[in-house]
């Protein structure tokens, strides 16, 4: 033991000490810098530093038609991607006056919770994950799996599935999607209940969620914040409920509210926001309207790859009473399922396949709205469109100067907000709650940045 | 009357048209007085918007009939009254500058940084007016019309 430093030493002044963390960080999903001011283990200050993807999303969708942005959707909030693609559809339609078919609408709500389930369980898992509850995460990662797998049956992509169309959807639902869908569904309830019973009496998440990250009902309307945030405080602003678009309003579903503005109470909310959201899938199966599958119309089932050979051949005279196998995995729609979910207005809905392939209409139909100069054309005007996204209101406003492209394109990023109030947040909470409070924020650089 | 009209009874003096998008409520305030306006939208009891939900700008370089270049819009939104107004504020390109509303929502911080950033409009009055989403030595404003999308720009950071 060496001698002790003279008991005589005083502390003579002390000083923040600047704590920098990411951009590089695991637990800052994605790239965002925070230089948190310390005094002791005491946040004094955070100052949040974003924009390390951005990349340039408004300006290049002025650059193409109207279908072009969406692949750009897709890579929003690339967590929901489904949830992005329907939003911006339903801007562009809102700006055209176009109406979907019902079964386009109880489909496109349908992949909406599904997308907003999988964004909770990320959410949730990654920051039980940061709290040291490693076996959550991957519990929570298989949940999501398996949505995934059945996304991507539909979609035939995981992430960046470009599923929905200005008027409709790329296509049907496969077939036997309800059964897969109910499997799905009651494997990820057993997940969730398993993770409740992991979490909710956990002493060390509990205190570690409890009381950090607050904040009031005031500062969270001030701030903008929308979602689980602004719900955690208490007030049930749901754009699903607020202002009703697809058929959320004929879908009895509950907007669940927190109480303390918490991270505890964020935690709560995305929980029981999934149980809803698979309650509205599950009723939306059920009452979805069964689109014409009358198969015995057609004659034989051609592939996909014989049809364009034969069509490049000329041979296109028999098409009208073939039917064509198209993956879901391949661009485009059959005949057989191109109605049910595409609006009836020929200017703006793609061709089925067959039609495209087999008679002189539908390739002038598909041609005028795929080549440049050509596609849809949306009046002049502007239209915003909101929707609830998993992180709160999800807007896309269009302005459109009557051309085939976009004149101007704004995204009402949800995150953006939450980012803004971040330091607002941490400021008084320790250096530990900073990972919580972050993972709470849900924070997709994607949507953020743009 | 709709929801612009009833703010233009109350507010003549700060407003000077109404106009829609897509069948929603829009007015055209006038530039000098905007704080004010805003402040008084959120204070008044009748409207209480209290949620600034966005604020944007839009170049309106190549439409011949907008006199003025820019457009801001703020997207507002009332929990209490459920809806929504938007507001529209036009900026010459000469003087592109505008009074922050900052002080009445802390959410404009962000987002007026944002339309800096992106369009180079000057907010007056605002605590922070610098980049956000691009980086410092960055030139010029990309969103505006005349910034080339394919544009390239020096990579910064340390090269070692």
């Amino acid at each position: 033991m060496g001698k002790p430093v003279s008991p005589n030493l005083k502390v003579k002044e002390t000083r923040p000490m600047l704590l920098n963390v990411g951009p590089q960080h695991p637990a800052m999903h994605g790239i965002v810098h925070i230089t948190a001011k310390l005094d002791g283990e005491t946040v004094l200050g955070a100052d949040v530093e974003i924009g390390y993807l951005h990349r340039a999303f408004e300006k290049m969708c002025e650059q193409g038609p109207y279908n072009n942005a969406i692949p750009y959707t897709d890579r929003l909030n690339y967590v929901s991607p489904l949830i992005n693609n329907i939003g911006w559809c339903l801007a562009v339609e809102k700006l055209m006056g176009l109406e979907t078919t019902d079964r386009c609408q109880y489909i496109r709500v349908v992949m909406s919770e599904l997308s907003r389930v999988t964004d909770h369980l990320t959410c949730i898992g990654a920051s039980a994950m940061e709290l040291g509850a490693f076996t959550v995460f991957l519990y929570m990662i298989k949940a999501r799996e398996f949505l995934y797998e059945l996304i991507e049956s539909v979609t035939g992509a995981r992430l960046t599935i470009s599923y929905a169309r200005v008027g409709g959807l790329k296509s049907d639902l496969p077939e036997g999607f309800e059964e897969k869908c109910r499997a799905a569904l009651s494997e990820t309830r057993k997940v969730l209940k398993e993770v409740k019973g992991l979490l909710d009496t956990n002493r060390i998440f509990v205190d570690r969620l409890k009381d950090t990250g607050v904040i009031s009902k005031e500062d969270a309307t001030a701030y903008g914040l929308t979602g689980p945030f602004l719900r955690s405080t208490g007030i049930d602003y749901d754009v699903r409920k607020a202002r009703p678009y697809l058929v959320y309003d004929r879908i009895d579903f509950d907007v669940p509210v927190g109480e303390h503005g918490d991270n505890l109470d964020r935690y709560y909310v995305r929980m029981e926001e999934m149980e809803q959201s698979i309650r509205i899938v599950e009723r939306a199966l059920k009452d979805m309207p069964k689109g014409e599958v009358s198969v015995g119309d057609f004659g034989r089932v051609l592939s996909a790859a014989e049809m364009v050979d034969a069509a490049k051949m000329g041979r296109t005279k028999g098409f009208h009473e073939v039917e064509v196998d198209l993956d879901p995995t391949l661009e485009g729609t059959t005949r057989r399922h191109h109605d049910d979910v595409y609006s009836k207005d020929k200017k703006v809905a793609l061709p089925a396949k067959e039609d495209t392939y087999g008679n002189i209409e539908g390739l002038m139909n598909h041609f005028k709205l795929v080549m440049h100069g050509h596609g849809l054309c949306p009046p002049k005007g502007e239209a915003y469109f909101p929707v609830e996204g998993a992180n709160g209101e999800l807007g896309f406003y269009v302005v459109s100067d009557g051309s085939d492209r976009p004149y101007r394109v704004r995204v009402r990023p949800p995150c953006f907000p939450i980012m803004a109030a971040l330091e607002k947040i941490l400021v008084g909470d320790m250096v530990a709650d900073i990972v919580p409070t972050f993972g709470s924020v849900n924070m997709i650089g994607g949507e953020l940045d743009r | 009357m709709n929801l612009a009209e009833k703010v233009r009874q109350k507010y003549s003096a700060m407003v000077s048209d109404l106009a829609s998008n897509a069948g929603e409520p829009v007015v055209i305030a006038k530039k000098e007085s905007v704080k004010n306006f805003m402040a008084a939208l959120r204070a008044d009891s009748e409207f209480s918007f209290d949620l600034l939900m966005d604020l944007f700008a839009v170049d309106y370089l190549f439409w011949e009939e907008k006199e003025k270049r820019f457009e801001i819009i703020y997207n507002l939104y009332s929990l209490t009254k459920k809806h929504r107004l938007f507001i529209k504020v036009q900026v010459r390109e000469t003087d592109p500058t505008l009074d922050s509303v900052a002080g009445v929502w802390p959410a404009a911080d962000w987002y007026e940084r944002e339309a800096w950033d992106m369009f180079g409009i000057r907010f007056s009055g605002h605590p922070n007016l610098k980049r956000i989403l691009m980086y410092e030595s960055f030139k010029g404003h990309p969103l505006r019309k005349d910034y080339r999308y394919n544009e390239r720009q020096p990579i910064i950071g340390p090269l070692n």
